[in-house]
């Protein structure tokens, strides 16, 4: 597994727990009534695990099977550049929960997460193709 | 495919097919109003699919796919990662049967702390299982 995959994957799993975590809180809450207050983590909850877990796990994955040059995997910079806009936008989304001052931060997560979206798809586009090519 | 994960992605592809069921029926107005079970259950449909369904078959193909743990053991460790199956599953049929049901009978209330116990359970023992099989070879 290359280096950036084992980042994203550890990163997902991490996510994973995180997601899992609130989850759980927030499903005993719903039964037994622990905190108010919890609800206000709904929104992480879903971030977490469909935006870190789910989509980070998916990129990690596809960086690692998906074919190569002659072994070579090209346009690195484009990935990691993924990685690095993608953790960011989930980390404004974060604050923006958290600190209702920032909510106007939320916007920023988004457009970062989309920016992650655009140079991943730009690295991963040549390598949608035969084994052989 | 190993055992353990032909198991994980069958169960997925029968919480695939109940989620998307239970979608369904939560349009048909007539029934949602004659069966009180599918009056709450948005939360439920929503969580087959994405922990029944998604999870299922991430865990499922991460435990067969993954680089090895060790020669002795590829996959780490057997006891932990069927202890995920039965972690997970039974957390969420236990939310499945309880949560709709919870407002009408909030005595039922405890029983969904114990569902998300053990789904939690079954997160930790997934991510302590393949955190170590996350690596170059």
């Amino acid at each position: 597994m290359p280096r950036l995959s084992i980042w994203m994957v550890r990163t997902a799993l991490s996510y994973l727990l995180l997601g899992f975590t609130i989850g759980a809180l927030l499903l005993a809450h719903k039964g037994i009534g622990l905190h108010p207050l919890l609800w206000r983590l709904l929104p992480l909850h879903i971030e977490f695990l469909l935006i870190g877990w789910t989509l980070q796990l998916a990129m990690g994955v596809a960086y690692w099977i998906l074919p190569r040059f002659l072994n070579e995997r090209r346009r690195l910079g484009l990935a990691w550049l993924a990685y690095l806009l993608l953790n960011l936008g989930i980390g404004c989304m974060v604050l923006s929960v958290s600190l209702p001052a920032w909510a106007t931060l939320a916007a920023v997560g988004r457009g970062l997460e989309a920016g992650a979206a655009v140079a991943f798809a730009l690295h991963v586009w040549p390598r949608v193709k035969p084994m052989s090519a | 495919m190993p055992p353990l994960t032909r198991l994980f992605i069958k169960t997925g592809l029968l919480y695939f097919v109940t989620a998307l069921l239970v979608g369904l029926l939560i349009y048909v107005r007539p029934l949602a109003a004659a069966i009180p079970w599918l009056a709450g259950a948005t939360p439920v449909y929503f969580h087959l699919f994405m922990v029944g369904w998604v999870t299922h078959l991430i865990i499922g193909v991460a435990y067969w796919m993954f680089p090895r743990f060790s020669r002795e053991q590829p996959r780490g460790s057997q006891g932990l990662a069927w202890s995920v199956y039965f972690l997970l599953n039974s957390g969420l049929l236990l939310r499945v049967v309880v949560e709709p049901l919870q407002s009408r009978f909030p005595a039922l209330g405890w029983w969904l702390g114990v569902a998300a116990l053990l789904q939690w359970l079954g997160g930790l023992a997934f991510v302590a299982n393949t955190w170590p099989r996350v690596k170059e070879r």
